[in-house]
């Protein structure tokens, strides 16, 4: 009597359960829930952009923007331009370059090729606490530590100093990582021909990294081109164009947007705007320059 | 003795030269491992410095450091509380947190396993830029366009939800936006790349054996991610949270122009204005001329510092090595 309903139903049960309701439903949401979390992140971004570039295009078109200072400009006058903050801004992360891209870039040789045990590891450990220290507490520590005990004035070298501290973690872990991938063989064929170990990381290891460690060091200057917190503590706001860097007042793009947000006169509020643009594009070019020198020479590992 | 050696069939071999050690390699070593340790020094040589400086002060404080909420340094007096600042500090950044952790995951997951392969790296780089623009851009967009935009809403949850203490009437007006919530809001935004990177980066180690077991046994694709993906990456995307955590507590620019300055203490409330350490620092820095007021800031800084390096630390022994900061 069941045998012809047992004939209809298939020898085997089938091999694969169908997705019930639930299952879809829940995966359908999750994946609805992560594109919604990627445009929540887009948002702001284009919104920020879009507001910086319509209130302060009108600034950039202006030609004495590039080439003038603020020097004798009346607050409520638009006239004149940020080339005292762009040269300000450009000077004092340079200055920081030329400290801390020596220093890092040989302390991450310290980590890769040498450092072994418990000083290493103590290093390793160090970098990522000064990568976690806030700005303000960097400039905190120069201020105690050059002006408050070495008795030197606020100056935009002061600045260069705080920002050494910002960029220092930056340029290790990068030539760090750069170093890790440089082929272990190209050391090992050097060392086989005699040559001693640090001119084989000096001609070999080094050369074949430093795309990879130029392209930290120009993301590392686009991050502390940006830093604000330094320049309010260790050197005073000046509307002229100063290009000394050890003395006297200096202002940077950041110092200069945020002096003139007291500034409430239409004039005022494109200065900040124009100033706010002209920042996002110095660091963006940056940024730029980084990710097309990464994407066209990245390191050969075999 | 090192004539005497032989192979292992009995031959003797060639004596070998003993290593030359040449000065170059000798210098050269001297050299990185000084600049390794001039890092180590230079975290030494913060904490030092900023007790230092502080110490005086301290002892010449007329009030209680730990529980005060005033900070005053100014007219040959100094009484100065950490409470306030603390607490703007900490409710600003963990509100931070709360909503920049579930979206940055969301965001991490959506560019490693949903996202085309060709398209995942433009968009990965379009999160990137995010954490390109000043701090100082973000606070001025801030206050002047996403503050009014979210006053509103703060209006909506005051009026509605004021019995839960957090949503209270603050110590500050809503109007215009410049209260703690603002600042949460816009310091996330700032959190999202942060968390995002890293978070990606462990997602991406995901064993392929794993996903495609997980797949294979018929799982959908969110399952599989709640089976293998999200398990593996767990400590890695807690140990990015708690590196966003430290850049919350130490934002200074984007949070001192946000927050408007309040007339009375802190009521525990999002809509309360105030400081935090890093603003109130910088907000006085034009006024660091006499040692004792300013160590009165340096010592802010100091218990910021610890702060920010308490956070690390747990970051990255939860992370146990494996992760790497943006």
């Amino acid at each position: 009597m069941t045998t012809t309903t047992s004939l209809d139903r298939p020898a085997a049960p089938q091999p694969f359960q169908r997705v019930s309701g639930a299952r879809k439903l829940k995966d359908w949401v999750a994946t609805i829930l992560v594109g919604l979390a990627f445009v929540v992140a887009v948002i702001p971004l284009v919104w920020l952009l879009v507001t910086v570039i319509t209130s302060g295009y009108r600034a950039l078109m202006s030609s004495a923007w590039w080439t003038h200072s603020l020097k004798g400009v009346l607050p409520e006058e638009f006239a004149g331009g940020v080339y005292h903050a762009i040269i300000g801004s450009l000077l004092q992360s340079l200055v920081c370059a030329v400290i801390a891209v020596p220093v890092g870039v040989l302390a991450a040789i310290y980590l890769v090729e040498y450092g072994r045990g418990r000083v290493a590891r103590m290093t390793t450990f160090m970098v990522d606490i000064l990568s976690g220290v806030p700005s303000i507490v960097a400039a905190l520590f120069i201020f105690a530590l050059w002006i408050g005990t070495l008795g030197f004035q606020q100056s935009g070298f002061a600045v260069s100093l705080a920002l050494v501290l910002l960029m220092l973690p930056v340029v290790v872990r990068s030539t760090e990582e750069m170093l890790r991938l440089v082929p272990q063989e190209l050391r090992e064929a050097a060392y086989a021909l005699g040559v001693p170990k640090w001119k084989t990381i000096v001609r070999i290891v080094l050369p074949t990294a430093m795309s990879g460690i130029v392209t930290g060091v120009m993301l590392a200057l686009a991050r502390v081109m940006g830093e604000t917190a330094p320049v309010l503590v260790l050197v005073g706001y000046s509307r002229s164009m100063n290009f000394n860097i050890f003395n006297g007042n200096m202002t940077s793009l950041p110092l200069l947007i945020y002096s003139e947000l007291n500034n409430p006169t239409p004039a005022g509020q494109l200065r900040i705007w124009g100033a706010a643009l002209t920042l996002i594009i110095l660091v963006m070019s940056f940024n730029l320059v980084a990710v097309a020198l990464s994407r066209f020479s990245a390191i050969k590992t075999k | 003795m090192i004539g005497a050696m032989s192979d292992p069939l009995g031959n003797s071999l060639p004596a070998r030269r003993p290593t030359v050690r040449r000065p170059g390699d000798t210098i050269f070593q001297f050299l990185t491992t000084a600049s390794g340790l001039a890092i180590v020094l230079s975290i030494v040589l913060i904490g030092v410095f900023l007790l230092l400086k502080a110490v005086p002060s301290l002892a010449a404080d007329q009030a209680n450091f730990l529980l005060s909420p005033n900070f005053v340094t100014t007219g040959g007096k100094l009484a100065f509380g950490i409470r306030d600042l603390f607490v703007v500090t900490v409710l600003s950044s963990v509100f931070a947190l709360v909503i920049a952790m579930p979206v940055a995951m969301g965001i991490a997951l959506f560019l490693t396993q949903y996202a085309p392969r060709q398209l995942a790296r433009p968009f990965a780089y379009i999160v990137d830029l995010l954490a390109a623009v000043p701090s100082v851009v973000f606070g001025l967009w801030g206050i002047k366009v996403f503050g009014p935009v979210l006053e509103p809403l703060e209006r909506w949850l005051n009026g509605n939800l004021g019995w839960f203490p957090l949503f209270a009437n603050g110590n500050v007006s809503i109007s215009g936006g410049g209260t703690i919530f603002t600042a949460g809001v816009v310091l996330a935004v700032m959190l999202l790349p942060i968390i995002t990177s890293v978070s990606r980066e462990v997602f991406q180690q995901t064993p392929t054996m794993q996903i495609e077991g997980a797949l294979a046994l018929g799982a959908t694709r969110w399952e599989m991610i709640r089976t293998t993906v999200i398990p593996f990456g767990r400590s890695g995307y807690i140990a990015a949270s708690m590196l966003g955590l430290g850049r919350a507590l130490g934002e200074t620019v984007a949070v001192l122009i946000i927050l408007r300055s309040a007339p009375e203490p802190s009521r525990i409330s999002l809509f309360d204005g105030g400081y935090t350490f890093a603003s109130k620092i910088a907000s006085a820095a034009s006024e660091f001329t006499e040692a004792l007021p300013t160590g009165a800031y340096i010592s802010a800084g100091l218990v910021l510092f610890v702060l920010t390096f308490v956070v690390n630390a747990i970051a990255r022994w939860i992370a146990g090595g494996r992760v790497h900061r943006p």
